[in-house]
C-alpha cells in the first residue's frame, strides 16, 4: 500500500516538473519552431505550433547576410582566445596557490576575486581611451584581452579548487624520485589536473561567448561577435521574426550543449567554493 | 615540505596573473578618479583638470542619480525576489523522485546558457509585441484587451527577462545545497509528525541560508551591471535607466566624461559595499 502511494506521489512530482520545466524552456522551444516558419507563419494569427510547412530558408538568409559568417567567427576566435589566454595565465597561478601555499595565498585568492567585482563602468571610458590610443577598438585583440582579464579570477579559482583536490603526497613522491618543477607539471600534475582544466575552459568559453557589455560598446563591425551582431536586429524591418529566431538559434545551440555538459562546472566556479 | 626554492618558482608563477589584474584594476581605475575631478567634455573641447568634487556634487544631486538609484534598488529587488522564492520552490520540487530528472534539469538551467541579446529580443519581439507577440494572442484568446508591455510595464518586463535568465542559476546553486541536506534529519522530523510546512521552516530553510545568502551576493554582482537587457529593450527609457547606464549614457552618448566618471566611482563604491560581504563568505569558506 505505502509502496503505491509512493508510485502516485512520483508520478504526482514528474507531471508538476515537467510542467513547469517546459514553461521555462517554452522561449528557447518557440524561438526554434519560429526559425522554421515562413515570415507569415510566424506571425500568423492564432499562431502555428506544430503543423506548419517547414523550411530552412531562414537560416539561409541568415547566412547570406554578410556580417554572420565574421560574427561567427568573431565570437569564436574571442572566446577560445580569451579563455586559452587566460588558461595559460592562471594554470602556473593556480598550481602554486594550491600546492605551494604561503601566508598571503588567501589574500592573493581573495584580491583576485575582488577585481571580478568592480563594475564595468567604473573603467569604460579610460578603456575606451586606452583603445583608441592603441588603436585596437573594434579589433578582436582588444576584446580578447578584456574577456580574459574579467574572467581571469573565475579561471584561477575553479583551477585552484580543482588542484587542491589533487593529493599532495603524489607530488612529493615524484620529488623523491628527483622530478624537477618542469617534469613535475609535465608528467605528474598534468595528467590528474587535465578534467579540471578541461571543465574551466568549457565553462568560461560559454561566459565569453555570453559577455554584453564590452563585445556591445568595444566593436561596430569589424570583431563584432553574435551578441553585438544580434543586437543588430533590434529595429524590426518589416517581417523578421522568423530570421531573428533562426539567427538566434544558430547563436545559442552550441552553447546551449555545451552549457548541458557543465552544470556542476557552472555551481563551483560561480559560487567560488562557497556552495558544495 | 616546501622548500625555499619551490616557495620562490611558486611567486614567479603566481606573478603574471597578479601583475595583469593589478594592471588592469588600478589603470583605468586611476584614470576614472582623474577624469572624475576633472572637466572632461570632448565635444565642446573642455577640459579642465581639477574642479574639485562638482561633478561628484551634479551628479549625486541630479534627478536622475536618483531616479537611477530607484530603478536599480526596484529591478535588482524584484529579480531577486523571483529568483530566491522560485528558485528555491524549484530546487525542492526538482529533488523529488520523478521520472526523467536529467531532462527537467536540462530544460530548467537551459536558460542560463541564452546569450543577453538573445533573450531580450526573443522577449521583446516574440512574447511582448503587442502586435505580434504571444501575450497579445494569449489576451485576445481570453477575450482581454492586448497589452504593450515594454511601453506600459517597462521595468516589468525587464525584470521579467532577466529574472528568467538568472531563476537557473539560483535554482542549480540551491538545488546543490538541497542535495547535500541530511535525508536522516528531515525522516526523523516526519516521523515525530512535524508538518511539511515547519519542516521547510525550521530545518530546510536554515541549512539553504548559506546558499540563498552566496546566491543573492553573486546574483547582485552580476545584475547591478545589467546592461544588453536594457540596451535592446528600451535603451534606458520610460524609467528604466539604472546606475550602471546611466553612466554608461553620460559617458558614451553625451559624452560628459567628468560627470560620468563621477557616476562611475560611484558604482564602483556602491558594489563594493555587496562585494565585501561576498568575501566575507568566501574567505571563511577558504579556512575549511
Amino acid at each position: 500500500m505505502a509502496r503505491a502511494i509512493t508510485t502516485q506521489k512520483k508520478i504526482m512530482w514528474t507531471v508538476l516538473s515537467w510542467g513547469i520545466g517546459l514553461l521555462i524552456f517554452f522561449p528557447i522551444m518557440w524561438t526554434f519552431l519560429t526559425s522554421f516558419k515562413t515570415e507569415a507563419t510566424a506571425i500568423s494569427d492564432p499562431p502555428v505550433w506544430f503543423f506548419f510547412d517547414w523550411t530552412l530558408e531562414n537560416y539561409a538568409a541568415v547566412l547570406e547576410r554578410s556580417n554572420y559568417p565574421l560574427a561567427l567567427t568573431n565570437s569564436i576566435v574571442i572566446a577560445l582566445g580569451s579563455t586559452l589566454l587566460g588558461i595559460l595565465i592562471a594554470v602556473p597561478a593556480a598550481w602554486a596557490m594550491a600546492f605551494v601555499p604561503g601566508k598571503r595565498t588567501k589574500d592573493v585568492l581573495l584580491w583576485m576575486l575582488s577585481t571580478k567585482m568592480l563594475p564595468a563602468v567604473g573603467v569604460l571610458y579610460p578603456l575606451v581611451l586606452i583603445a583608441k590610443y592603441f588603436d585596437i577598438m573594434d579589433s578582436r585583440i582588444l576584446l580578447v584581452m578584456i574577456l580574459m582579464l574579467i574572467n581571469l579570477p573565475i579561471i584561477v579559482w575553479m583551477l585552484y579548487t580543482y588542484f587542491r583536490e589533487i593529493p599532495g603526497e603524489i607530488l612529493e613522491a615524484a620529488r623523491m624520485d628527483g622530478a624537477n618543477l618542469k617534469n613535475e607539471i609535465i608528467y605528474v600534475l598534468t595528467p590528474m589536473a587535465l578534467p579540471g582544466i578541461a571543465s574551466t575552459i568549457l565553462l568560461n568559453i560559454i561566459l565569453a561567448w555570453n559577455e554584453a557589455f564590452w563585445t556591445i560598446i568595444l566593436t561596430t563591425v569589424n570583431a563584432a561577435p553574435l551578441t553585438k551582431f544580434i543586437a543588430s536586429f533590434s529595429a524590426p524591418e518589416g517581417l523578421f521574426y522568423a530570421k531573428l529566431s533562426a539567427a538566434s538559434i544558430m547563436a545559442i545551440a552550441p552553447i546551449l550543449i555545451m552549457g548541458w555538459f557543465s552544470q556542476k562546472q557552472l555551481v563551483r566556479g560561480l559560487t567560488f567554493g562557497a556552495v558544495k | 615540505m616546501a622548500t625555499e626554492h619551490s616557495r620562490s618558482s611558486a611567486r614567479l608563477m603566481i606573478a603574471p596573473a597578479v601583475f595583469v589584474l593589478l594592471v588592469w584594476m588600478l589603470v583605468p581605475l586611476i584614470m576614472t578618479l582623474y577624469f572624475s575631478f576633472a572637466d572632461y567634455r570632448p565635444l565642446r573641447a573642455t577640459f579642465e583638470t581639477w574642479i574639485g568634487f562638482d561633478n561628484y556634487a551634479s551628479f549625486l544631486t541630479s534627478s536622475s542619480f536618483l531616479s537611477s538609484i530607484g530603478t536599480t534598488l526596484w529591478m535588482v529587488g524584484s529579480i531577486l525576489m523571483i529568483t530566491i522564492v522560485g528558485g528555491v520552490l524549484l530546487a525542492l520540487l526538482l529533488d523529488r523522485p520523478m521520472f526523467g530528472q536529467g531532462i527537467v534539469r536540462i530544460l530548467v538551467i537551459a536558460p542560463f546558457f541564452v546569450m543577453p541579446t538573445v533573450s531580450a529580443l526573443v522577449w521583446k519581439n516574440m512574447f511582448f509585441n503587442v502586435d505580434n507577440g504571444l501575450f497579445s494572442y494569449l489576451f485576445k484568446f481570453f477575450g482581454a484587451q492586448p497589452f504593450d508591455f515594454l511601453s506600459q510595464l517597462p521595468l516589468f518586463s525587464i525584470v521579467v527577462i532577466v529574472a528568467w535568465q538568472w531563476l537557473p542559476f539560483a535554482t542549480l546553486i540551491l538545488l546543490t545545497a538541497v542535495q547535500s541536506l541530511s535525508s536522516e534529519q528531515l525522516e526523523a522530523a516526519e516521523m515525530d509528525g512535524a508538518p511539511a510546512l515547519s519542516r521547510f521552516w525550521y530545518i530546510i530553510l536554515p541549512h539553504l541560508s548559506r546558499a540563498i545568502t552566496v546566491v543573492i551576493l553573486i546574483q547582485t554582482i552580476f545584475l547591478l551591471s545589467i546592461f544588453a537587457e536594457i540596451f535592446v529593450t528600451t535603451n534606458g527609457a520610460f524609467g528604466t535607466r539604472t546606475l550602471t547606464y546611466l553612466v554608461y549614457q553620460r559617458v558614451l552618448e553625451s559624452q560628459n566624461i567628468g560627470l560620468g566618471s563621477a557616476g562611475g566611482i560611484i558604482a564602483v563604491i556602491l558594489a563594493n559595499i555587496v562585494a565585501i560581504f561576498l568575501m566575507r563568505i568566501v574567505g571563511k569558506n577558504l579556512d575549511n
